[in-house]
């Protein structure tokens, strides 16, 4: 697949906004100036931004409790996410929903989500609305290793394949479910196994090469949006930080080694030097592209730190639609 | 209440959880526990430090992110004979388990005509105040307490952690084990030795005469310092620390109304619906004659856990509004 240069660059803006997002919410929280739980993006980068790449603004996707870097990927705003997650009226959830709950319906965003695996039916709902009205529109589910072994994730694999709905399985395997590394808690290596068994096609690909990520996720979306059905596509990755917050606080669950092995394969880095190469981009262009997004976090800290608090009657507010009873 | 020959050592809330599961494993070999980084990693919570290297992989099991099959794990583990505790890491996530927890844990033994005996605990994690937002934070007892055939503790304090937690695991009912997760850090006197606090047992913190408090879990601390503060201005509390929550320990609650005439209800969960309404109809029920003005109830109010903290302190009940609940009780 002969990728445009257009999509080079769009693929590595959003890889470095995401990036440059993260490592600002992760220095925030260290300063505790960022309240409640923070689970980091960084190192995931190549996964959100060559699948979103490969959706048009009106397709849908439903996330996972990691879910700034979907959000970013899929256009999220700075400001109004920065501002969510410091809890302020501004946000994207005015301040109710916090990182985990983050989302951009306008941006078909379906939400980040608290409860692990929940964000996968959510998607083939989607789906299924998308088939219902024959708009060609194609729904994402983003979804980890650990999620893979909940019966959420399982009940609705089985049904996008049964009602041949245009959703894409794309599972982030990062190799651990908070603490417990993925081989105590399943008997199979590969998560793509698992489609199989649903009757869906399934490929690996290296979730730390974005031109991989992208390449299989237009042939998956394709799939989808011909009314072929869904798909899954198992993304090897690996987050630079903690499960959640940036450090390692007293458990040690992976080594420093493995960290380090995964590092020298930073997807930005490693997409970097290949757009350098090729002359798409140079070293030089692409520190200022860094520069620019960088500027942007900053500027999205500033609106957050002044922006007012949610008003204290508004925690009554948007239980329900129309009028409160 | 616990008849102890060692001497008390103060240990956290979270400690005490720790040391009363180790010595029941020590004592009883049928006893293991599973979950979610409760191996290896000792939970998320820091609650099972320790317990997977004094018994290995079989008795301090990690499981998948699998709620239900968790649930059911420890049912199939009770009904053929072994002692399970199985955990669900915040309390929130028993409504991914709920079908094992409602419509088999809890009514096997009865739809069996008895004959399945379920020595069952699940422990987890309530609680709001750490901007954990909607899905990380509820208190949903009362949902649990509606369904026969489940025991709900909730400990508000180190000693009772462990006592009633030893307890659970010695039971031969489904119970379920409610920590409280902003007590984890909080320091009392617990016994080194082995024991139990009964389950449906409620406990007297504080002697008073003008009111009756009834709570649990975290709110014991919140009310007893409401107490404090309605103490200058001449109310002088009786505070009831339920302990459990199913069985309702009634009888203590209405000996104590008929002695102070004025019940408040206090707990961190939603007021529609919530354990207030259940024991303010059974005072009324039996002690209405004794009452001085309407039972009074402090909640949450009828909205999802907001996360901005500027929000949330307007959602958790605290002193200042329990204060302000039983001042409204009492005319005041
Ligand atoms: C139903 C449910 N169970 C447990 C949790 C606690 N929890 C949050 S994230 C997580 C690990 C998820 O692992 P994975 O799906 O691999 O995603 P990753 O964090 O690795 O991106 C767990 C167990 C939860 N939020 N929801
Ligand atoms: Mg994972």
């Amino acid at each position: 697949m002969q990728l445009s240069e257009d999509v080079l660059l769009d693929m590595h803006h959003r890889m470095v906004r995401i990036r440059h997002f993260e490592e600002a919410a992760g220095r925030l929280a260290e300063e505790s100036r960022l309240p409640g739980f923070l689970h980091l993006y960084v190192g995931e980068e190549a996964v959100a931004a060559g699948v979103c790449v490969a959706l048009n603004d009106d397709d849908q996707i439903s996330s996972t409790h990691r879910g700034h870097g979907h959000l970013v990927a899929k256009g999220g705003d700075f400001e109004r996410m920065m501002a969510e997650l410091m809890g302020k009226a501004t946000g994207y959830c005015k301040g109710k929903g916090g990182s985990m709950h983050i989302c951009d319906l306008d941006l078909g965003m379906l939400g980040a989500n608290g409860i692990v695996g929940a964000g996968v039916p959510i998607a083939v709902g989607a789906g299924f609305a998308n088939k219902y009205r024959d708009d060609g529109r194609v729904s994402v589910v983003f979804f980890g290793d650990g999620a893979s072994n909940i019966g959420a994730f399982h009940e609705a694999a089985n049904m996008a394949a049964a009602l041949v709905l245009p959703v894409v399985f794309v599972c982030e395997n990062n190799e651990y479910g908070e603490f417990t590394p993925r081989e105590r808690t399943m008997a199979i290596t590969d998560v793509v196994d698992r489609a199989a068994g649903y009757g869906m096609p399934g490929v690996i690909v290296d979730g730390m090469d974005v031109v991989a990520v992208h390449e299989a996720a237009t042939e998956a979306v394709a799939l989808a949006r011909s009314g072929q059905g869904p798909s899954f596509i198992e993304a090897k990755t690996y987050r630079f930080y903690n499960h959640h917050g940036v450090q390692t606080l007293g458990m040690k669950y992976r080594s420093d080694e493995e960290l380090a092995e995964w590092k020298k394969r930073d997807p930005i880095d490693l997409f970097e030097a290949r757009l350098a190469e090729s002359g798409v981009l140079t070293a030089e262009d692409a520190q200022a592209v860094h520069e620019r997004v960088a500027g942007a976090v900053e500027q999205a800290i500033v609106f957050a730190e002044e922006s007012p608090l949610p008003k204290a009657e508004s925690l009554y507010e948007d239980v329900y639609s129309g009028v409160t009873p | 209440m616990t008849v102890t020959e060692k001497e008390a050592r103060t240990l956290t809330y979270g400690a005490a959880f720790n040391e009363g599961l180790r010595q029941v494993m020590e004592e009883d070999p049928d006893v293991f526990f599973a979950g979610e980084d409760v191996g290896k990693a000792g939970g998320v919570f820091g609650s099972f430090v320790g317990l997977n290297d004094a018994f290995g992989d079989l008795r301090a099991v990690d499981t998948p992110i699998s709620e239900q099959a968790i649930v059911g794990l420890g049912i199939g583990a009770a009904v053929t004979g072994l002692r399970p505790v199985v955990d669900l890491m915040f309390m929130d996530f028993i409504l991914v388990a709920m079908d094992q927890i409602a419509n088999q844990a809890a009514k096997l033994k009865y739809m069996f005509g008895g004959k399945a005996t379920l020595p069952l605990t699940i422990t987890t994690s309530a609680g709001a105040g750490l901007s954990a937002a909607a899905q990380h934070s509820q208190s949903l007892e009362a949902i649990l307490c509606h369904i026969p055939g489940l025991k709900v503790v909730m400990p508000s304090n180190p000693h009772d952690a462990k006592g009633l937690l030893v307890a659970c695991i010695r039971d031969n009912n489904p119970t379920v084990y409610v920590k409280n997760k902003r007590l984890l850090g909080l320091k009392g006197d617990v016994p080194e030795d082995l024991y139990e606090v009964p389950i449906g047992v409620a406990n007297v913190i504080r002697p008073g005469s003008s009111v009756t408090v009834v709570t649990y879990g975290r709110m014991v601390q919140e009310s007893a310092k409401a107490a404090d503060e309605l103490a200058g201005e001449g109310v002088d509390c009786e505070i009831i620390d339920l302990r459990t929550v199913q069985p309702l320990d009634i009888d203590a609650v209405t000996t104590s109304a008929r002695k102070t005439g004025n019940i408040v209800v206090v707990h961190e969960a939603v007021r529609f619906g919530g354990l207030g309404a259940e024991i303010a109809s059974q005072v009324q029920e039996q002690a209405f004659d004794y009452l001085d003005a309407p039972v009074g109830r402090v909640g949450a109010p009828f909205t999802p856990v907001p996360f901005s903290p500027s929000l949330e302190a307007e959602y958790v009940p605290n002193a200042d509004r329990i204060a302000e609940g039983i001042r409204e009780t009492l005319g005041m």
